[in-house]
C-alpha cells in the first residue's frame, strides 16, 4: 500500500502506526503456534529454548518425544488418536448427510416456518457449549449411550450440523433451480437428480461444512469431558488432562502433528471455497 | 355479458387453481420431510434435554413423595405451635415406609438442606424406630419429642412443611447467593459464603474485555485484509484461518509454553531491557494469561465476520468522502465505519457467546482467577453431581445469552453469520 507523494506528514505517521499495529496482530495470531514446533524437537525435558537449541547445536535437537508419542509406555495418545479419528469420520457423515437434506427442504421456497426451524436447526452453535454438554448428557444418560463412542458420535452430528446447514444454505442459495426442472423433464427421477445434478454442484459447500463438522468433532473437548468413559479418551481429553497435570514435551509432540493437520484442512477448505465460488459464478 | 369468466382447466379437466394449490401443498410437504429428520433428531436429542434441564432444575419432588400423608395432614396446621398428635402419627409412619425402603438417610439429607442439624435428629429417630421403642398405641407426639430435642422445635417442623411443594426455586436463588428464610423471604448467604455472584460478574466481565480486544484488534487487520490487493491479503488471511482451524487445546498449550516465568514473552521482555532477569513478571495463572490468550484464541471470529461486510465497501465511496472536503479520518468515521456496523454486531456477538461458555483456556492459563460460571457447572455436573444446581445455572447463563441475542437482533438485525 504505497502512499501518494502528496500525503500529508500526520497522515504519513497514522499510516506506519496503522502497518505497525496490523504487524502486530498478525504476529500475535500467528506466533503462538511456531514456538511449538522447535520445542517438541527439544532433546532436554524443559519446556523453554535451551542454550543449545539457541545455538542451533544438532545434539539439543532430537525425535524423542514423536517416539514417546508412537512408542511409550502406558501410552494413551494411541488409543485416543483412534478414538478420535472414528468419532470424528462418523460425526462427519452423520452431521452432512443429516444437514445436506435439510439444507434442501430449507432452501426451498416452499419451506413453511422457515425461521423458527432454521433457528431451531442451528441452536447448537449459538447455546454455549456448557449448556449443550449438560442437555445432551442428561439425553445419553437417559438413554444408556452415556460412556460409548455412539453416545459421543451423536453428540458431535449435534455440534456438526449447524455447519453444514450453514454451509449448504449458503451453497444453494445461488443455484440456479431450473436446472432441476430441466433435468425432471428429461425424465429423471428425483432422486437421479439430486445425485447427478444438484449434489455435483453443491459439492464444494458439502465438503467445506463436512469439514466444519470434522473439526469441531476432532477439537471438542466439552461436551465429551461430560460423555466418555476411560475407554472413549480422544485427543483433547487426552490433552486437557496432560495440561492440567504436567506440560511434558510429549504435549508438544501431538500438537505439532495436530498443527499440521489443521494446515492440511486449511488448504483443502481454502481450495473448495474458490471452486465453489467458480461454480457459483462469483467473481472478483 | 354476465361477469362470469370462464375457468382455466387442466388437461384433467381439474381447475387450475386447484391444481396449482395441490401442487403447492405438495411442495410444502416435500420440504418439510426434508427438513425432519434433522429437526427430529435435535429435537429429541437436545431441544427436549433443554427443556429436562427446567424441570430438573425446579424439582423438589422426591421429599414430596416420601413424605405424602406428614403433608396432607400438615395441611391444616398453622405453624405457630407445635403440630397436633395427627401430624406426628404419620410422620411416623410415613417414616416408617422409608426405613422399610431405606430411604431415610435421603430425607435426612434433603431436610438437612433445609435446616441444618437434621440430619443428626433423623438419625436418631431411625435407631428408636429400629428397635421398636416407639408403641403406637400411646401417644406418639410425646415420644417422638423424647427422642431427640430438636423434635419438640417447632423450627424443624416448620421446616418440613417447607419442603411440602413439589417445585422449589432453591436452585436459582443458590446462583445468586441468596435463600428462602424461615419467614419465606429471600435473603442473601452470609458474606463469607457468597461465592457465585463473583463468579458470573468474572464471566461476564472476561467475555466483556475480550471481546472489546478482538474488536480494537480484529478492526484494523479486517481492514488492511478487505483493502490490499487478493495477492497479499490470501496470504495474510492464512494468519488468520490457520489458528482458526487449530485446535483450541494447542493454543492454549502454546500460550502456556509463551507465557510461563522462563517463557518466551519474558526472554524478550528482559532482552529489551523492559524487566529484569531476576524480577520476570508472572503472566500466567492470572487474569493477563486468561485475557492474552483468549483474545487470541477468538480473535479469527472477529476478523472474518468484519471481513466479510468490509470486502463489500466500495473504495469509491471514501474517495468520494475525501473529493467532498472530508479528511480521511472524517470520511472514515463518517462514510466507512457506519457501513461496517453489520459486521462489528455479527463479529462481537459471536466473540462474546463464545467468550461467556468458554472454561477450557481459562481454566488451564487462568490460574484460580480462571474459574468461571461454565467451569462451576461443570464442577456440580462431574464432581458433587448435584445436577439440578447445575441446570439452573446453566438455564440462567442461556437465559442471558437468549437476552443478548434478541438485543442484538433489535439494534443491527440478524443476518447470516458468515463463517469465512
Amino acid at each position: 500500500m504505497a502512499l501518494p507523494k502528496y500525503t500529508e506528514t500526520r497522515y504519513r505517521i497514522w499510516h506506519y502506526f496503522y502497518i505497525a499495529i496490523c504487524t502486530f496482530v498478525f504476529i500475535f495470531l500467528i506466533a503462538p503456534l511456531f514456538v511449538i514446533f522447535p520445542l517438541s524437537f527439544n532433546a532436554e525435558e524443559f519446556l523453554v529454548f535451551s542454550e543449545g537449541m539457541k545455538n542451533l547445536d544438532p545434539d539439543a535437537f532430537s525425535l524423542r518425544w514423536y517416539k514417546d508419542m508412537v512408542y511409550g509406555t502406558k501410552n494413551p495418545w494411541g488409543l485416543a488418536a483412534k478414538n478420535s479419528f472414528i468419532i470424528a469420520i462418523f460425526a462427519t457423515l452423520g452431521s452432512v448427510i443429516l444437514g445436506t437434506v435439510a439444507a434442501l427442504g430449507l432452501s426451498s421456497r416452499h419451506m413453511p416456518f422457515k425461521g423458527i426451524i432454521m433457528a431451531t436447526l442451528i441452536s447448537p452453535m449459538i447455546v454455549p457449549l456448557i449448556i449443550s454438554g449438560v442437555a445432551i448428557f442428561f439425553f445419553m444418560a437417559k438413554a444408556g449411550l452415556a460412556a460409548t463412542h455412539a453416545g459421543i458420535v451423536l453428540a458431535h452430528i449435534i455440534l456438526g450440523t449447524p455447519f453444514v446447514v450453514i454451509t449448504v444454505t449458503a451453497t444453494l442459495s445461488g443455484f440456479d433451480h431450473s436446472v432441476t426442472r430441466a433435468a425432471a423433464s428429461l425424465g429423471s427421477n428425483p432422486v437421479n437428480t439430486f445425485m447427478k445434478v444438484t449434489l455435483p454442484l453443491i459439492l464444494p459447500g458439502v465438503i467445506s461444512g463436512g469439514l466444519f463438522a470434522f473439526v469441531t468433532s476432532f477439537d471438542e473437548v466439552v461436551v465429551v469431558l461430560f460423555l466418555a468413559g476411560l475407554e472413549n479418551t480422544t485427543i483433547p481429553i487426552q490433552m486437557w488432562t496432560g495440561l492440567r497435570e504436567q506440560l511434558s514435551p510429549t504435549i508438544l509432540a501431538v500438537a505439532t502433528c495436530l498443527i499440521i493437520l489443521s494446515t492440511l484442512i486449511l488448504i483443502s477448505a481454502e481450495l473448495l471455497r474458490r471452486r465453489s465460488e467458480r461454480l457459483r459464478g462469483i467473481n472478483r | 355479458m354476465s361477469s362470469e369468466t370462464k375457468q382455466i382447466l387442466t388437461t384433467d379437466g381439474i381447475p387450475l387453481e386447484i391444481s396449482l394449490r395441490k401442487a403447492e401443498r405438495k411442495n410444502k410437504i416435500k420440504a418439510f420431510l426434508l427438513v425432519s429428520p434433522l429437526l427430529l433428531f435435535l429435537l429429541i436429542t437436545y431441544i427436549f434435554p433443554i427443556g429436562e434441564m427446567f424441570t430438573r432444575s425446579i424439582d423438589d419432588k422426591m421429599i414430596t413423595n416420601m413424605l405424602p400423608k406428614t403433608f396432607k395432614s400438615m395441611e391444616t396446621w398453622d405453624g405457630k405451635e407445635l403440630p397436633p398428635e395427627e401430624v406426628f402419627a404419620s410422620f411416623l409412619s410415613d417414616f416408617k415406609i422409608l426405613v422399610d425402603k431405606k430411604e431415610h438417610g435421603k430425607l435426612a439429607q434433603r431436610l438437612n438442606k433445609e435446616k441444618n442439624g437434621f440430619s443428626s435428629t433423623v438419625k436418631k429417630l431411625f435407631r428408636q424406630v429400629k428397635r421398636n421403642k416407639i408403641d403406637e398405641s400411646k401417644n406418639i407426639k410425646e415420644q417422638i419429642m423424647k427422642v431427640h430435642k430438636r423434635w419438640r422445635d417447632v423450627e424443624y417442623w416448620r421446616a418440613i412443611k417447607r419442603t411440602a411443594p413439589p417445585y422449589t426455586s432453591a436452585k436459582y436463588l443458590k446462583a445468586i447467593d441468596m435463600y428462602l428464610n424461615e419467614d419465606n423471604k429471600i435473603t442473601q448467604v452470609s458474606e463469607d459464603r457468597r461465592i457465585h455472584r463473583i463468579l458470573w460478574l468474572r464471566t461476564v466481565e472476561v467475555a466483556f474485555f475480550v471481546t472489546v480486544f478482538c474488536f480494537l484488534m480484529g478492526y484494523p487487520i479486517a481492514h488492511l485484509l478487505a483493502t490490499l490487493p487478493m495477492k497479499y491479503s490470501n496470504l495474510l488471511m492464512i494468519c488468520v484461518l490457520l489458528p482458526f482451524w487449530t485446535s483450541l487445546l494447542v493454543r492454549t498449550a502454546s500460550w502456556m509454553i509463551l507465557l510461563q516465568q522462563q517463557g518466551v514473552v519474558n526472554d524478550f521482555f528482559v532482552m529489551i531491557g523492559l524487566v529484569a532477569d531476576d524480577n520476570r513478571p508472572e503472566m500466567m495463572y492470572n487474569k493477563v494469561g486468561t485475557y492474552v490468550a483468549m483474545t487470541q484464541i477468538l480473535l479469527p471470529f472477529m476478523v472474518l465476520p468484519l471481513y466479510s461486510v468490509m470486502k463489500t465497501i466500495s473504495p469509491s465511496l471514501m474517495r468520494a468522502g475525501k473529493s467532498l472536503g472530508g479528511t480521511p479520518f472524517v470520511a472514515f468515521w463518517k462514510v466507512y465505519f457506519p457501513l461496517t456496523i453489520p459486521g462489528i454486531g455479527a463479529g462481537c456477538l459471536l466473540v462474546f457467546i463464545l467468550a461467556i461458555g468458554y472454561y477450557i483456556t481459562p481454566a488451564l492459563v487462568g490460574g484460580s482467577s480462571g474459574t468461571l460460571i461454565s467451569n462451576r457447572i461443570a464442577y456440580h455436573m462431574k464432581t458433587t453431581l448435584d445436577w439440578s444446581f447445575a441446570s439452573a445455572m446453566g438455564l440462567m447463563l442461556l437465559g442471558g445469552v437468549l437476552v443478548i441475542y434478541w438485543l442484538y437482533n433489535k439494534l443491527v438485525g440478524v443476518d447470516n453469520i458468515k463463517l469465512g
